[in-house]
């Protein structure tokens, strides 16, 4: 049965949406690409809405293809980071989420790095919710962008190889896609030294590996994740060299891969840890065709969530 | 349970209806040059396509054709839940050109008016022209048709059922009677 309606109010994870939801957001994904190639690009669609982005965390990336996604939808928006506002004072997520309430604004995007943010600002709330990334936990927009660039490439993603590279235990991204890919029917792996893996890692419905070689040759695609300075400190494995031999994908390695295969990247790139420059400049590295992705599904998603009422 | 009262338009009446059509178009454009032709998603876009055809074997001029999703452009988009996105697909440019935008039924003009706001945004066209299949009354904005297939007066409680043979494998108008009638 195709879906023609998404039943969700919020978006805050992909762990509880159904593999029927996500192919409706990525085929209304698929409708609105074509806005941003025209000269004129913008719709009327959510005009007299407003869609507050809240990142309490840095973010360009996330938060600019927000913004944008939602101008060109129509929608006013209104922008508040850490550093400018009175969250510098110390003010809760639930007060700012009363101001935000006053105002009656239709949607809060929100950046936070506390797992559980966006489902407990979703219940301070009438807004619609959509996390853009909380801890640990999830970022389901993400998951959603990559989903999209992969079904673009490859025209289904049931059945493609999966190497998710990089801390799995840190990593909201992985988390998201880890749903979000086995959901729509890939076969995934997790390479990783065992310190940056889940404890509970077996129960994921994924194979296990402890080195990239070792998924080169296979995967259709190679998704490696950002070393992440701020959530995993070096204590996680001997050096920055060790774990660019293990995990990084350079110029040699790359040439094992299959002809089709890709390389993603949820940027920002380490270039020279995980990902070596001449690697990231290929054309068989989709990180650009990610951020173009990403602007659409944005868009499908908040029109999903804010146009219409139901 | 709905039951149909009577066809409109069988399978010749609704070929011979977009002969026509096609031959006004060329003979108030005087030709095929700089015209191009539009469908509403999605049998607004099947019958374009039929009227290009058409164009086609009566000047072998070849007009180009789009099509056009209004989802975006709807005024009840905040008062229903969204639609179904379609894809609008026009790969040509419209500025400067005769557009002759198609839909299957005329009704209260508000599918009209946000199709004529979508097209304005992708270009500044010479003109815009209105082709229809049916027009059934009941208009809520000023806007009439250039072309009309059939002119069928209804009842605000009917429904018009246009089937065409690219979903629904048979060509056919019909008058519908609204439940409990």
């Amino acid at each position: 049965m195709r879906l023609m309606e998404l039943k969700q109010k919020h978006l805050l994870g992909i762990e509880h949406l159904s593999a029927d939801e996500i192919e409706y957001i990525l085929q209304t994904a698929e409708s609105l690409e074509e806005i941003s190639k025209r000269d004129i690009k913008k719709v009327p669609t959510l005009r007299g809405k407003t869609i507050v982005t809240l990142f309490l965390e840095p973010s360009t990336r996330t938060k600019t293809s927000f913004e944008l996604a939602a101008k060109r939808l129509s929608a006013d928006t209104l922008s508040i980071s850490k550093d400018a506002s009175s969250f510098k004072k110390g003010e809760s997520l639930k007060d700012a989420a009363k101001t935000l309430q006053a105002y009656r604004v239709d949607a809060i995007i929100l950046r936070h790095s506390a797992s559980g943010a966006a489902e407990f600002l979703s219940k301070q709330t009438d807004a619609s919710v959509i996390n853009a990334g909380d801890g640990c936990h999830e970022h389901p927009t993400q998951a959603l962008l990559d989903a999209y660039t992969i079904k673009k490439k490859f025209g289904k993603i049931n059945g493609l190889k999966i190497a998710i590279v990089g801390d799995i235990l840190h990593s909201r991204v992985a988390r998201s896609n880890i749903f979000c890919l086995t959901k729509m029917g890939a076969e995934l792996s997790v390479v990783a030294p065992p310190t940056l893996l889940p404890v509970d890692v077996e129960k994921l419905p994924v194979k296990v590996a402890f080195g990239i070689e070792e998924v080169l040759e296979e995967s259709d695609v190679i998704y490696l994740l950002r070393l992440q300075a701020e959530r995993a400190s070096e204590n996680h494995f001997p050096s920055i060299r060790e774990y660019r031999r293990l995990f990084g994908l350079d110029a040699d390695k790359v040439k094992k891969l299959k002809p089709e295969a890709i390389v993603m990247h949820p940027g920002p790139i380490n270039r020279g840890v995980e990902i070596s420059s001449t690697v990231a400049d290929l054309a068989r590295s989709y990180i650009e065709e990610q951020v173009t992705s990403g602007l659409a599904v944005r868009m499908a998603v908040l029109y999903l969530l804010v146009g219409g009422s139901s | 349970m709905s039951k149909p009262v009577s066809v409109l338009l069988d399978k010749d009446q609704l070929k011979r209806a977009l002969t026509r059509i096609a031959h006004e178009i060329l003979e108030h454009n005087r030709g095929a040059a700089d015209v191009v032709i539009v469908g509403i998603q999605s049998r607004g876009y099947f019958l374009a396509k039929r009227l290009s055809e058409n164009i086609a074997g009566i000047e072998s001029a070849k007009t180009p054709v789009g099509a056009l999703d209004i989802s975006l452009y709807r005024d009840d988009i905040s008062t229903n839940p969204q639609p179904v996105l379609k894809k609008t697909e026009i790969d040509f440019d419209l500025t400067g050109k005769n557009i002759v935008l198609v839909d299957d039924v005329l009704y209260t003009g508000r599918t009209i008016r946000a199709a004529m706001d979508a097209l304005m945004d992708l270009g500044r066209p010479a003109s815009i022209q209105l082709a229809v299949l049916v027009d059934r009354g009941h208009r809520q904005l000023p806007i009439r048709p250039d072309y009309i297939g059939k002119n069928i007066p209804t009842a605000i409680k009917q429904r018009v059922s246009v089937e065409l043979a690219e979903e629904a494998g048979t060509d056919q108008v019909t008058l519908v009677e609204a439940d409990g009638t």
